[in-house]
């Protein structure tokens, strides 16, 4: 009790020493880089306390899972003791019982206008397409045999490029990858702007991506964008029952957006709501990747599986805009189908920036647009396809 | 000579104008960048020519089918 002070040096490992220079890593992406800063930053931090040994923030137990929370009675006795720390609550009661990422969505919603995917409804059948990077990954995870099947869905749920079903996936069937998956998922999301032009070059010839569409979209109105939320959300939980949580507060969200009369809600649930969740988010899903966890090679397979995943998401989409082609009198700029990966709004982006460079009349935006909001509801049904058959 | 229209694409908010009248453009030259769908987008010359007319400031909000310019080549 009264001993020398110890300090924390000489329990540091060489692998918390690389978990800190990846944490850096994570934060100077953020800040100088300005990918996805908002999520980054908090990750960065995250890895850092956990991996600052002694520091109590998150405890991990010998058989390298997150310590025990209990019941809340016992929740209060164990952080005097000193036995879980605050981060192990937020990941018990946030994430493992998937609070966070289903009100993240909530807010996901209040902050999405499907006006582009209603004008266009074929946009659904891009931002299905888009989903094949998830099955094909999925299979090959697996096929490798360093993943369990519950594992390799949740490897290949970063090809559907959307945070919240990644993490309510990952929590239910492998709670033991989530850090490595949500810190792959998010960063490449950020990199969709490098990932994707390859593939859609590939994959398409310079007439292709010239192709002109009108800016415009045709003109929705506030009865088609109050039902599209009813209405997806019925018939996705009939489809697919298990996709109901996710597509249920995105949907909820969204009506709130739409309904032009709890503006306040909306405003409420996509604002600093949506800000708070999304740094405890980030902060506890950081702090789920001390060095034991992280410096395995499954981390590197994910890293380099995920990069697959991307490439045949974008192929997926494209490759079915080019096979509706054939049955379009006016014909559609194939790019607009690698918008489905639903990374919201890098990949219209990309496919916007691409579409101007091969012929400056075109201006892609919102025709991307609309199989990108797609794709997320797309992602949202996989997620809950990949529950139902594998919980 | 023959004139280009070029119009806006898209509702938004003007953030900077890169060309004044008389200015030379090639095809794929940034004549303004506009704010849209929270990103900076940039509208392109349509074609080779001179500048004709563009009445632009940074902030004006626009609307879809607005000119942008006149190009004339």
């Amino acid at each position: 009790m009264f001993g020398l002070y110890e300090t924390a040096f000489g329990a540091l490992t060489w692998g918390n020493i690389l978990m800190f220079l990846v944490a850096g890593l994570m934060i100077y992406l953020g800040i100088a880089r300005k990918m996805e800063p908002i999520l980054l930053v908090p990750i960065g931090v995250g890895i850092f306390m956990v991996n600052l040994p002694y520091a109590g923030l998150m405890i991990y137990n010998p058989e390298g899972f997150p310590a025990e929370v209990g019941s809340l009675s016992e929740l209060i006795k164990s952080i005097g003791d000193g036995k879980i720390g605050l981060l192990n609550v937020l990941y018990t009661y946030g994430i493992e019982s998937e609070v966070i990422p289903l009100l993240i969505f909530l807010g996901v919603g209040a902050m999405t206008d499907f006006r582009p995917t209603i004008a266009r409804p074929i946009s659904f059948l891009f931002g299905a397409a888009a989903q094949i990077g998830v099955f094909v990954v999925f299979m090959i995870a697996y096929c490798t045999g360093w993943f369990t099947v519950n594992e390799a869905a949740c490897v290949g749920i970063i090809g559907g490029s959307d945070g919240p079903p990644t993490v309510f996936l990952t929590a239910a069937l492998a709670p033991g990858l989530l850090g490595p998956i949500t810190l792959v998922a998010y960063s490449y999301m950020a990199l969709v702007p490098v990932l994707q032009p390859p593939v859609i070059r590939l994959l398409t010839t310079k007439a292709q991506r010239a192709i002109f569409m009108k800016p415009q979209l045709r003109d929705v109105s506030n009865l088609e964008v109050i039902l599209f939320p009813l209405i997806i959300f019925i018939v996705a939980a009939l489809l697919v029952p298990k996709s109901t949580p996710l597509i249920g507060m995105f949907m909820f969200g969204n009506l709130l957006r739409t309904s032009r009369v709890t503006d306040r809600l909306a405003q409420a649930a996509g604002g600093v709501f949506l800000d708070v969740l999304t740094f405890l988010l980030g902060v506890t899903v950081g702090s789920l990747m001390p060095a034991s966890v992280f410096l395995q090679t499954q981390t590197l397979a994910i890293v380099g599986l995920a990069v697959v995943a991307f490439a045949f998401g974008t192929a997926g989409g494209v490759w079915t805009a080019q096979l509706t082609n054939l049955f379009l009198k006016t014909k559609i700029n194939p790019m607009i189908g690698a918008a489905g990966v639903s990374a919201i709004p890098m990949s219209a982006r990309v496919v916007q920036k691409m579409g101007q460079q091969a012929n400056p009349r075109n201006f892609l935006l919102m025709h991307a647009m609309g199989p990108n909001m797609a794709g997320a509801i797309g992602t949202s049904v996989v997620a809950g396809i990949l529950l139902g058959m594998l919980q | 000579m023959a004139q280009e229209k070029v119009e806006f694409p898209i509702t938004g908010k003007i953030v900077g104008v890169n060309v004044k009248k008389g200015s030379v453009v090639k095809e794929g030259d940034v004549l303004c960048i506009l704010e849209s769908m929270k990103m900076e987008n940039p509208i392109l010359a349509t074609v080779d020519g001179t500048v004709a007319e563009i009445n632009l400031s940074a902030g004006q909000v626009v609307e879809a089918g607005d000119l942008v310019t006149v190009i004339e080549y």
